[in-house]
């Protein structure tokens, strides 16, 4: 394994190694460039993972002290985890369900499509659909996305066959099994879906792409990957002129180190990230590294979510098979008439009896509650995903009391639905309920939504450097060789699960930051 | 010889700590997986008696009718865990108990099922009441005879996943057109 010396200052330090992190580590070593990826997890080999939620909730998930904060229900039900994401290396590519769409060219210039909505910090981003295209299509092929690059859709469970039936009934034209970075034929090594079921507790068989068996292995072939594992930035240093000079980390015995670097690029989820910057504040950047704008923590977003259950006569056992088995598209539109603005994928989601007991109606007890549990195996399951509103008071702080391991503030996730947001998942709630009645069901549960996933926005892209944290290539605006290299960059959310375009827009960056350093600007 | 069922019921007589209990017979599946018809559960912080309350408010909390007293042990069991490890989670526990049979004027347990609901419902923002239910929507429905009594399958892996086992076993509804969904390869 290639090692380099702490006082290296060529090298490239990527924080965090998930979609973002773990894409870019390897875009640059495949160019030569010299990195050290800096994960705060564990390396947890895929052998290990393991086929039962609360255990595999335990071995993958980030559970350091955080708080939930504002007026989502959340912060209510889950006070102590505000996002349900992944502390190990992989990050939570480890986790996610693989689904894989990009974004719509409207989505990239809401401010202009929208227009101003009051409370909403709306912003076009700097970079178009067509800047992306040929990363979107290098990202695809990368990770092996069903229904591209001539890659057969995945075949659909019980789960899907409900769906569709319903969708069909309704109407709706787009429902098909996705596009899903999950093998539906073995490629680039993996093996080809078995239908586990597990998604979200790690993909034994590899199917499903995560950097932790793709993107990582391929950089240390290199030779020019220093991966280290349990390693925790907590501050990241610049030198007298105010460029970034190396991070200072703990590992896993609790020694801190500092490792010098050329450039350093954060990749630690939205709310890890910003909270990295915030913590970097010094005598030069009194509010925190890159925050000039007073953006970095700012325009938090999660996704309008919900879940509907629906409950039938004959079991569906919707465990069976992919946990996001398929999709209907037609709602994703931007159709104001509606009441609102934006749109929302309706996708198939199943949880298990341990989780589904979880969060079904957190807090809950009574008959109500076990009636509807005594329904699981008749239930069919669908996740509503839409488009939020970015809103400045949205936001990743420092909590003003509690500490972490290492003595530094824990972040505070404050979260308060937008009525944008309000009223589209109360559309997506009586479409989704309408899917499973056309199909048969009995009754459907709404199900709020879960402790974030798809965290997003917290160190926007902005073409002006007061509107934003970093340009269209992640640079911060303030300091040219930091950067911002995961789905904080973005800067409105889109209706898409966000992993497809966080890994098209590492592509990008890596190509960028070696330009960079090869004309010498950084 | 020692009868196992001799041994195991004179160990349950001689113990003040237990819950014991019998398997229901119309739970096949659980006798199944539970070791013997007869269920025992050893308590290391609670008294048997305590236990056999919180087994009872769990069930008035999660109200499965057909689900048997073994699964719900099983909340009994992790909260007298962490009544062992922390002393202030065992005082919270005892004075519930306590609190349940202050209310009920001595015996909560003698008390009919609708007047013992009625005291519990009247505890349900107590800390004691919040304590119980966190530790039963996890407890309760995380172990095996819990996923066999609702239909769950558990964990695929070992058998292979569900691509060769059912995972398109739904025959109540048409099937989707191969565009929308391509057979398995």
């Amino acid at each position: 394994m290639t090692k380099y010396a702490l006082k290296d200052d060529g090298v490239v330090v990527v924080i965090g190694s998930g979609a973002g992190g773990g894409t870019l580590a390897n875009e640059l070593c495949q160019k030569g460039v010299q990195v050290v990826l800096l994960e705060a997890g564990k390396h947890t080999p895929r052998e290990s993972f393991v086929n039962d939620e609360w255990p595999a909730f335990g071995q993958l998930s980030w559970l350091d002290k955080r708080t939930a904060s504002g007026g989502w229900r959340v912060a209510k039900d889950f006070p102590g985890l505000p996002a349900w994401i992944c502390k190990t290396v992989g990050g939570s590519t480890v986790h996610w369900a693989g689904a894989s769409l990009r974004l719509q060219p409207h989505e990239f210039r809401v401010r202009s499509e929208y227009g101003n909505i009051d409370g909403a910090n709306l912003l076009d981003w700097p970079l178009t659909l067509k800047d992306l295209e040929p990363y979107y299509a290098k990202a695809e092929d990368k990770m092996g996305v069903t229904r591209t690059n001539g890659i057969p859709g995945l075949p659909g469970c019980t789960n899907f066959k409900v769906m569709h039936a319903g969708a069909t009934k309704l109407g709706y034209k787009q429902c098909h099994t996705g596009r899903m970075a999950i093998n539906s034929r073995p490629r680039d090594g993996r093996a080809g879906c078995l239908q586990l079921g597990f998604c979200f507790q790690g993909c034994k068989s590899g199917a499903k792409w995560s950097t932790l068996y793709t993107e990582i292995p391929k950089a240390e072939a290199t030779g020019k990957l220093d991966l280290r594992p349990e390693s925790q930035v907590l501050k990241i240093q610049h030198d007298k002129a105010g460029k970034v000079s190396g991070v200072l980390y703990s590992d896993a015995a609790g020694k801190q180190h500092v490792q010098k670097a050329r450039a350093v690029c954060v990749a630690g989820n939205s709310i890890e990230t910003p909270r990295l910057l915030l913590n970097s504040a010094s005598s030069m950047y009194p509010d925190g590294l890159a925050n000039s704008s007073g953006q970095v923590g700012r325009n938090y977003m999660r996704h309008m979510t919900g879940s509907v259950y629906g409950v039938f006569e004959k079991p569906v056992r919707m465990w069976r098979g992919t946990t996001m088995a398929g999709i209907i598209a037609d709602e994703s539109i931007n159709d104001p008439k509606r009441g609102f603005v934006g749109g929302y994928e309706m996708e198939t989601l199943s949880l298990g009896l341990p989780f589904m007991a979880a969060f079904l109606d957190p807090g809950a007890w009574g008959e109500g509650f076990t009636s509807a549990m005594d329904n699981y195996q008749y239930m069919a399951g669908m996740w509503l995903v839409g488009e939020d509103m970015p809103q400045e008071s949205n936001r990743i702080t420092l909590h003003p009391d509690e500490k972490d391991q290492y003595g530094l503030p824990i972040p505070d996730v404050a979260f308060t639905d937008h009525p944008n947001d309000i009223a589209m998942r109360e559309h997506a709630f009586k479409q989704g309920s309408a899917v499973y009645t056309a199909a048969g069901a009995k009754t459907n549960y709404r199900v709020p939504p879960y402790p974030s996933t798809h965290n997003l926005g917290s160190c926007r892209m902005s073409a002006r450097a007061q509107d934003g944290v970093c340009n269209g290539f992640g640079q911060s605006h303030d300091v040219p060789n930091l950067f911002i290299s995961d789905g904080s960059q973005f800067t409105t959310g889109g209706a898409e699960n966000p992993t497809l375009t966080i890994v098209t827009l590492a592509i990008r960056q890596a190509d960028y930051v070696s330009q960079q350093m090869n004309a010498r600007a950084i | 010889m020692l009868d196992d069922d001799l041994t195991r019921r004179d160990f349950i007589k001689t113990s003040g700590t237990m819950l014991i209990g019998t398997l229901a017979a119309s739970s096949g599946a659980l006798s199944v997986l539970a070791p013997t018809t007869t269920w025992a559960l050893e308590l290391t912080k609670l008294d048997a008696d305590s236990g056999k309350v919180i087994l009872q408010v769990t069930r008035h909390i999660l109200p499965h009718k057909t689900l048997d007293d073994a699964v719900y042990a099983l909340v009994v069991k992790d909260l007298d865990k962490a009544a062992a490890s922390d002393a202030a989670t065992a005082a919270l526990l005892q004075g519930g108990v306590a609190s349940l049979n202050k209310k009920a004027k001595g015996d909560w347990l003698a008390l009919s099922k609708e007047k013992q609901f009625d005291l519990v419902k009247q505890m349900s923002d107590t800390e004691f009441f919040e304590k119980i239910r966190s530790t039963a929507i996890v407890s309760l429905y995380n172990n095996e005879m819990a996923w066999a009594h609702f239909g769950y399958e558990g964990p695929s892996w070992p058998k292979g996943g569900y691509l060769n086992r059912g995972f398109q076993d739904l025959d109540w509804l048409p099937n989707p057109p191969a565009d929308a969904s391509p057979p398995p390869a």
